[in-house]
């Protein structure tokens, strides 16, 4: 066993609303979809077209770019519509779902007698590949690339993230069937980060044939990319894998079963919903097949994903590919009076990282926080802020403001091939200039994708 | 609140583009998010934000600015009392009132001119720029005058705001872009342009009139070491007319704000235990100066210059040194911005200031010209401590 790597910088934002750890079934939800906007800077080119019928498994589009790269319908249905945004880019692809599931033909398969490139070649074309992300660039992993390790965080330490020793109970054999899956495709080490302070489920105990990093502190201590970090740094030209545990769990069962079940649990978190609680729903359902009904009046925002890194799909929303949790919170747009609620105000019910606001007062407040952001857009003037939560040896705002100016050369020697915008997601919640910092990473991300790899 | 609430958003139209005095948009928004802080909701990435904000920010250093104006309000009040009476043993505390009263006086029309000319540019370029109004100035406003000796004339506090904002931010883009700390620039500015009225022995008594009086500064007397006509008897005869408990809390005569380090230090209190200034700079700062008397002393009776012997620590008590550390060092838009950075920027920033009284007697308060000078270096301090890391990143790569 590694030794334990203690994170000092971070911040665990403290909400209302975690799911109880009960499990119900959402109601068959009568529509999917399938948004190519959820894999970044994919182009897709349909297979399908509206009105054909597709089973469960089925490929409707692929990566223009790539094509080994598929993507599959979630659901046995019929295409009903395409839905496109500007310069006709396709939005969603939707499903209509039919009432008995068909799958697509397949059989249970033993990856320990399979040679890597069988493995790879099923996952691609079972549509399971796009679960599998790569660093840098935090994008659908390159099949052609030659990952030096694979890195699976057990544990998520977002604010009202799913608990995953929850999510994967009872499922170790799945899970480690994944695992084995996993393991064929890199000639490097699978890790397995583990959360330092908690025992985990067997599940992630019992784990054979990978590396058990242990981690122990704050929000992003969860993360991913902070765990490849300080375990196992990428430098230029290098590519790490990285996979959610509930995916490992969906691949090794597609091994076992030989059927593409997408079925997970998702967790309905935030102060707005009244029963916080898991369900069990196919990917890319309807939010409202598990939020109708079940949620405080007032306008809400609905977030597939958690408050920080999540995407705003509104009341109709699907649930994100990625997603393992929906976040429900307050809208914040009315004005606040300066002196009782707004920029002057005591503020008992804000939470700040800074000492401006009696946050500090209170460690064990849950808070209800809105959408606001208050205060407006600045230049940067405080210093200091971003690097209490940022733990890696990079220096986050000379990184953002190369990403701004787009200079290549200074963000690759700052360490841009390290982080994915969802590692600055507290450098933006704590940014006191209220600056979009996860979209100015991402540019910077985008330009090294067109320029550098 | 509903009722301003109302007032403020029917308000808005007017002020909008296409609206009948769209030119004052900036004006207007400036003015109701001061009211209100706007509803403004996040688009993507984070979707909660905290609750901090620049405005937040600025006012609580305004606030830890208020007990350097109060007191310096009243010192200003009892020398010129002093002054009046002639009479240098003047008890502090007589005719409080009167004292404050006239500091009051003096002082605040200082402020309003600082804020209502800065506030001007600041509105006029945003109009032009097109972008809204930063909230940077509500420091600078208030350092400005607390910079200046009290005898300035309005008109040259109203110059210097305009030259400082103009050339010191404006040009540069506004709040968060500037290089040099815009009250330092104004200070600058009215030193080397009109530098009778900056230094001397007349400047720093209110309604001085009698002949012969001098209201000459520890500073003023301690440049005179290493001239031709020493005002004091050597670094012993400095020390005997000014005790370091005087300086220390504040009664004596110097710039409006600079005088107490106690009132500073309780502005330096505030700014820590709410994280908004930078305790690294400020001890950093105290220790470069405090390293370098000490360096003095060592060196200074083999040179026989008297200016060196003084005591070290007066270094920190004396002038500015005080209030530059806490409120003008700290400043985060000019000072380094990396932690490391913020230790050697404080370090050669309070070192150069004692240099600069101690070698160079032409400028007798060598702290503003340390910091002008450390703010243009912060960027290369920076660069520095960055390729550092870099480096490791690159050594990475070749061991790997």
């Amino acid at each position: 066993m590694s030794k334990t790597i203690r994170l000092k910088k971070g911040l665990d934002i403290r909400l209302v609303g975690e799911a109880e750890k009960v499990t119900a079934n959402a109601p068959i939800s009568d529509f999917y979809a399938v948004k190519p906007s959820d894999f970044h800077g994919m182009t897709p080119k349909m297979v399908v077209k509206p009105g054909e019928k597709v089973k469960a498994g089925t490929v409707i589009f692929f990566d223009k770019y790539n094509e080994q790269i598929k993507y599959a319908s979630p659901v046995s249905g019929e295409v009903t519509e395409v839905v496109r945004g500007e310069k006709r880019r396709i939005l969603e692809v939707r499903i209509k779902a039919d009432s008995e599931m068909q799958y697509e033909e397949g059989r249970s398969m033993d990856p320990a007698s399979m040679s890597s490139e069988e493995v790879k070649s099923v996952i691609l074309s079972s549509g399971l590949w796009p679960m599998i992300k790569q660093r840098p660039l935090d994008i659908v992993a390159n099949p052609d690339n030659d990952p030096k390790a694979i890195f699976i965080s057990a544990f998520d330490s977002a604010p009202l993230a799913p608990d995953y020793d929850f999510v994967l109970h009872g499922q170790s054999e799945y899970f480690q069937k994944g695992l084995d899956v996993i393991s064929k495709l890199t000639k490097g080490k699978v890790h397995l980060g583990m959360n330092g302070s908690t025992r985990h489920d067997e599940a992630f105990t019992g784990a054979k044939g990978v590396v058990q990093d242990k981690f122990v502190g704050k929000h992003p201590v969860g993360n991913v990319g902070t765990q490849i970090h300080h375990v196992d740094p990428i430098n230029k030209n290098e590519f790490v894998w990285v996979i959610n545990p509930q995916d490992v769990m969906i691949i090794g069962r597609y091994f076992a079963e030989g059927k593409f079940d997408l079925t997970k649990l998702v967790a309905l978190t935030g102060s707005e919903v009244k029963t916080p609680k898991y369900y069990r729903v196919i990917s890319g359902a309807t939010v409202k097949s598990i939020v109708d009904g079940g949620l405080n009046d007032g306008e809400n925002r609905i977030i597939s994903g958690n408050v920080l890194t999540g995407e705003n799909i509104g009341q109709d929303g699907f649930i994100g590919f990625y997603d393992n949790q929906i976040t429900v919170i307050p809208e914040g747009n009315e004005m606040k009076f300066f002196l009782t609620k707004g920029w002057l105000g005591l503020g008992f019910d804000k939470f700040s990282n800074s000492r401006l606001f009696p946050t500090f007062l209170t460690p064990n407040k849950k808070f209800r926080l809105d959408t606001n952001t208050n205060g407006e857009e600045r230049g940067f003037v405080v210093t200091g802020e971003m690097e209490k939560v940022f733990p890696f040896d990079i220096y986050p705002m000379q990184l953002i403001k190369a990403s701004m100016t787009n200079d290549i050369d200074l963000m690759e020697s700052l360490g841009i091939y390290e982080v994915a915008p969802e590692d600055f997601a507290l450098c933006e919640y704590v940014c006191t200039s209220k600056i979009e910092i996860q979209e100015e990473i991402r540019k910077g991300l985008d330009l090294i994708k067109k320029e550098c790899l | 609140m509903k009722f301003l609430e109302k007032k403020v958003k029917s308000m808005e139209p007017i002020f909008a583009k296409g609206g009948k005095l769209e030119k004052l948009h900036y004006v207007y928004d400036g003015l109701a998010t001061f009211l209100f802080t706007p509803a403004t909701t996040t688009k993507r990435g984070a979707h909660i934000r905290d609750g901090v904000d620049l405005k937040r920010t600025m006012f609580i250093v305004v606030m830890a600015l208020v007990p350097a104006l109060l007191f310096g309000m009243y010192n200003t009040g009892h020398w010129h009392m002093v002054a009046e009476s002639g009479n240098m043993d003047l008890p502090y505390l007589n005719d409080f009132g009167a004292k404050l009263l006239y500091g009051l006086i003096k002082v605040l029309p200082m402020v309003v001119v600082s804020y209502a000319v800065g506030l001007g540019v600041e509105f006029i370029f945003c109009t032009i720029k097109g972008h809204p109004i930063h909230e940077g100035f509500l420091v600078s406003g208030m350092l400005i005058p607390l910079v200046m000796p009290v005898e300035v004339p309005l008109w040259m506090v109203a110059v210097a705001t305009i030259f400082a904002v103009v050339i010191g931010k404006e040009v540069f883009g506004g709040t968060g872009m500037n290089i040099l700390n815009v009250a330092l620039t104004a200070r600058a500015f009215l030193f080397f342009a009109y530098p009778t009225s900056m230094s001397g022995d007349k400047v720093w008594m209110g309604g001085q009139e009698a002949d012969g009086f001098s209201g000459a500064t520890f500073l003023g007397d301690a440049a005179s070491l290493v001239s031709d006509s020493p005002t004091v008897d050597g670094a012993t005869g400095l020390m005997d007319k000014f005790s370091a408990m005087d300086s220390f809390i504040g009664i004596i005569p110097g710039s409006i704000g600079e005088t107490s380090v106690i009132a500073c230090l309780i502005g330096a209190v505030i700014l820590i235990a709410t994280g908004v200034g930078s305790l690294r700079v400020m001890l950093s700062f105290a220790l470069g100066g405090l390293g370098m008397g000490y360096l003095f002393n060592l060196i200074g009776p083999g040179l026989g210059n008297e200016y060196m012997q003084i005591p070290a620590y007066m270094h920190l008590l004396v002038g500015g040194f005080a209030f530059g550390a806490i409120f003008m060092a700290t400043d985060p838009v000019t000072a380094a911005q990396t932690a490391t950075g913020k230790i050697w920027y404080g370090v050669f920033g309070g070192m150069l200031a004692v240099m600069i009284r101690v070698l160079n007697p032409a400028y007798p308060e060598g702290v503003m010209l340390a910091i002008l000078f450390m703010n243009v270096m912060a960027p290369l301090i920076d660069h520095y401590v960055v390729q550092v890391n870099i480096n490791r990143r690159l050594k990475r790569l070749k061991t790997a």
